[in-house]
Formats: structure tokens, C-alpha cells, sequence
């Protein structure tokens, strides 16, 4: 048993498609033990070895907020001398996103690697998957295989997450592993989770995408990682691409076109009237924008946008923007936790200006009062809920400027009767007719 | 050499919005239009720390914080 990393073994792939080698196509997948490790080999763990791996190799997190992996482990095994607790996090609220979910059903055990190496270098107490009800069949499958060739250093536990815009968010996720309210997050201002999080312990949450790169570097080593993608953004990244034939993940390598990445060609891009970055926390970018953007978080936020968990909707014409933002303002308003008075009343706030502008008369809602309302909710809540929701509104009334002129001249328009394309929204109208009667 | 600074800090879960902290505090706090505190990030000066304690004393939700941090 070689104790190195060997990256010259077959089953490091050498092309950018990494967590979704083997899985390309409907219907393959990867969910038992055997098929699972007769692709990828066996794993070894080399707790000594792999924070520094991890530093090497560049990997960030992929679940919105791109802090470096191995900074983020070091931090937890200095937080104190308890031995912390890891936690995989499989809430994906974004409505857009897939990514989590097709790991979790189709590639588990990947996931489920890169949970225990973040256990055996950690010294963990206790490991736990937090994951949607419909992911967590598949799980206890293959934690059930895994205990019958005692493959992990730790027992790994399940909890349910519930399927809540918010319900992934790091306070969030704790509060709900520790019993405590309906996973909505809280104020941890004066210290952090990764200091003191389920039990008052050192906590790692790391996304499931992010602990299934952890799996391969832990196999394949630094070098490999780095082997696609750029110096400045090493490695692969799934996305999930919205498209009128429905949602589609793919991976590409950081640091490549987005636009090539997200599969959009000119026909494409010329029938889009803009393109949504990062999901309903994210920012809308116009098609010219998109397409000169390199496939990288420090690019996205220089125009002030973010490339957040990987979500890439087209927007084509012939819908009213307008209407779809004001679905989903008033979608995120419902999905916060109701806990914080400025995000209460401010994305309240957001919601009946956007309507007003969306559906009311002309005249409606001045631009600078729906930007003040934007910055009075900025950095104001216990999480960063209000903050994505500013961020999506301020974006689009940049974007979509000619059709706020074209609202407060006219009033609404004739678009705002088709039929919604971003998902959620819809869930939207339904609740907003029941609050009514 | 490290030096310390005191800074404000709020616990926007716990803030139910009551306003008493602007009113002792009103060079550093005001209200927003749903009379919640927007707290000046600026460092509490000697002159005013007598006035942040009290604020932070009179919350009645225990939603403000004095908080010293090594800059």
C-alpha cells in the first residue's frame, strides 16, 4: 500500500471533467461502494499531510463564498482543544441550483470521502451530512456500505435540511444539526462557527461539492489539482446552467470562458436579454458583459457581480424582467427568517416597489428611493440574505434600465402576463393569492 | 506593538428596534425609517465611551455590544 499521492495512477482523470468523470449521461451514477472505488481507487488518509495539500492546491469553497479550504481547516483545528465536529452541506436553497443534488444521488460516496479525510485530519468528534429528504435515501445506502467494510474513522451521521432558501447557511446549518429552531440562522457576530458552532464546538461546514475536490486531491495530491484550470484559478467547478430545456450541470475549468462553460453560443447569447450570476443572491450581468467574463470569482465581483454556488440563468427576451424580479423579490422576502427588523422591513419594502414598477400604472416607484431601500438593508442582517437580494435588485435596474424607463412612462407591460421563467417565482404567486383570501 | 480598538457591535436578531440606544448615543446611532439603529462603524472616542456603556446598559433586548478588537 503506497502511503504518496499518485496522480500517475489511472484513475486520476487529466481533462476538466473531474467529480462528473464517469457520470456523463442521464441515468449513470456512481452510488455503490464497488463502482465507486474501482473508478477511483482506494483512500488513504494522511492527516499530517493533507492541510498542506489543500493549501497547495488552491481549492476554494463552492458553496457561495470561495474562502480557501485549507485556511478554513487550519482555522478549526486552532479554534480549541475540543475536537470539532464536521458537517457536509447538501442544502442547496437556491431554486436554480443542482449541483449539490446530483453529487449527493449520483456520486455519494465522493462526497462521503472527502466528510471523512475532514474527520481524520481534524480529529473530529462527530461527522454529520446535512442534506435534503429526498437525498437522504441514497446516503444511508451508502453510509450502510461503508460501515460494513469500516471504511471511516468516525460514524457519519444524517440530518434533514429543510427546503428553505436559507436553510444552507453556516449558523443555519448548526442550528439545525443542534435541535435548535427550524434551521434559520443566527447572530454570531462576537465569534465564529468555525470557533465554537454545533455544541460549542470548533464546526466545519463545508459544501458537498467543495469535501467531493477534497476527496481527489486527498487521492491524487496538489499537482493534480492544479494540473487544470489557471495559477490564479486552479481546478474544475460545477455549474448549474438554467435553460429553456430545463436545468443542466456541468463542470468546467476555473479560469476558462464562463460563456463556453455555461455552453452558450452566439445564437444563444443573441436571444438572451441578460444572464443571472450566482442565483437569487447573485447579480445580473448584460450578454456583452457575460461573454467577456473569464470562469472566476475575483472577476465577477471587480463588476459586482459573483459567480455564488454556480448558478447561470439565461434570460431570454420576450418576458418582462421587470416581473420576474419582482417574483422573486417577493419570493426571497418570504424565505427570509423574519428575524432581523431591517431585512423584515426592507425586503418587504423591495417587494411592493418591484411590484409597483412591475405591475402597477406609470409613474410608480423613483429609482433612488428602490436603491436607498438597497443600501438600508445592506450588511444589516444576522446573515447575508438581505445582502444577495440588494445585490440582485441594484443589478437589474442597472441591466434592465430601457424597461424601468419604458414602466414609469407607461406603466406595466404586456410581457408580465407570460409565463414566469426563473423557478420559484412561480411558488411565489400561489402564496401571495392564499396570503390574500 | 498591538492596539486596541472599541467598536459597537449589534445583534440585529435580538434588536427588536425600541430606539433607546439612539437616544443615548445620538452621535453614533440613528434610526432607520423602520426605527431601526444604523451605528456609525467609527471607533468609540474616550469622550463618548461614558455614553456607549450606557447605551449598550440600556438596551432592553441586550442587543448592543462593546466590543474591543486588536487592529
Amino acid at each position: 500500500m503506497s502511503l504518496t499521492f499518485d496522480h500517475t495512477s489511472r484513475a486520476a482523470p487529466l481533462t476538466a471533467t473531474r467529480l462528473l468523470h464517469g457520470l456523463v449521461g442521464r441515468g449513470v451514477q456512481n452510488t455503490d461502494l464497488r463502482s465507486h472505488l474501482e473508478q477511483w481507487g482506494e483512500l488513504h488518509h494522511q492527516p499530517k499531510r493533507l492541510i498542506d495539500e489543500l493549501d497547495t492546491s488552491g481549492l476554494v469553497g463552492h458553496g457561495g463564498a470561495w474562502f480557501p479550504v485549507g485556511a478554513k481547516w487550519r482555522s478549526v483545528t486552532g479554534a480549541s482543544r475540543r475536537r470539532p465536529v464536521v458537517v457536509a452541506n447538501g442544502a442547496e436553497g437556491e431554486p436554480a441550483s443542482r449541483k449539490d443534488a446530483l453529487l449527493l444521488t449520483r456520486a455519494p460516496h465522493l462526497v462521503l470521502d472527502g466528510l471523512a479525510l475532514a474527520a481524520s485530519t481534524l480529529r473530529a468528534r462527530q461527522a454529520i451530512v446535512y442534506a435534503p429528504g429526498a437525498n437522504l435515501p441514497t446516503l444511508e445506502a451508502a453510509l450502510a456500505e461503508r460501515r460494513s467494510c469500516g471504511l471511516d474513522p468516525i460514524a457519519i451521521d444524517l440530518v434533514e435540511s429543510p427546503e428553505t432558501f436559507i436553510s444552507g447557511q453556516e449558523s443555519a446549518v448548526v442550528n439545525a444539526i443542534s435541535g435548535r429552531g427550524d434551521a434559520v440562522p443566527s447572530f454570531v457576530g462576537l465569534t465564529t462557527i468555525r470557533e465554537r458552532g454545533v455544541g460549542g464546538r470548533p464546526t466545519l461546514v463545508q459544501n458537498v461539492e467543495t469535501l467531493a475536490h477534497v476527496a481527489l486531491v486527498g487521492r491524487f495530491g496538489a499537482d493534480w489539482f492544479r494540473s487544470v484550470g489557471t495559477a490564479q484559478n486552479p481546478g474544475t467547478i460545477l455549474l448549474t446552467v438554467m435553460r429553456a430545456e430545463g436545468p443542466m450541470v456541468v463542470e468546467a475549468a476555473l479560469g476558462s470562458s464562463l460563456r463556453s462553460a455555461a455552453g452558450l453560443g452566439d445564437d444563444d447569447l443573441s436571444r438572451t436579454r441578460a444572464v443571472l450570476l450566482g442565483g437569487y443572491g447573485g447579480a445580473w450581468v448584460s450578454p456583452q458583459a457575460f461573454a467577456e467574463l473569464p470562469l472566476a470569482e475575483k472577476a465577477a465581483r471587480r463588476i459586482g457581480a459573483t459567480l455564488g454556488a454556480g448558478v447561470i440563468v439565461a434570460l431570454p427576451y420576450g418576458v418582462c424582467p421587470l416581473a420576474e424580479m419582482a417574483d422573486v423579490v417577493r419570493y426571497m422576502e418570504g424565505q427570509g427568517a423574519g428575524q432581523c427588523g431591517p431585512c423584515v422591513h426592507g425586503l418587504g419594502a423591495l417587494a411592493d416597489s418591484l411590484d409597483r414598477l412591475a405591475f402597477g400604472g406609470r409613474g410608480g416607484p423613483r429609482l433612488d428611493s428602490i436603491l436607498e431601500i438597497c443600501t438600508l438593508v445592506e450588511g444589516r442582517g444576522a446573515c447575508r440574505h438581505p445582502d444577495g437580494v440588494a445585490r440582485f435588485v441594484r443589478s437589474g435596474l442597472g441591466v434592465f434600465a430601457d424597461e424601468v424607463a419604458s414602466h414609469q412612462r407607461q406603466g406595466s407591460c404586456a410581457q408580465t402576463r407570460a409565463a414566469r421563467v426563473l423557478p420559484g417565482a412561480g411558488r411565489t404567486v400561489t402564496r401571495r393569492l392564499v396570503g390574500r383570501a | 506593538m498591538s492596539q486596541w480598538r472599541l467598536e459597537l457591535v449589534l445583534d440585529p436578531v435580538a434588536c427588536d428596534g425600541r430606539g433607546v440606544c439612539a437616544e443615548m448615543l445620538p452621535e453614533q446611532i440613528e434610526l432607520d425609517p423602520w426605527g431601526f439603529p444604523l451605528i456609525d462603524g467609527a471607533d468609540i472616542t474616550p469622550a463618548l465611551y461614558e455614553h456607549a456603556v450606557r447605551a449598550v446598559h440600556s438596551c432592553p433586548k441586550q442587543a448592543l455590544h462593546l466590543v474591543e478588537r486588536r487592529c
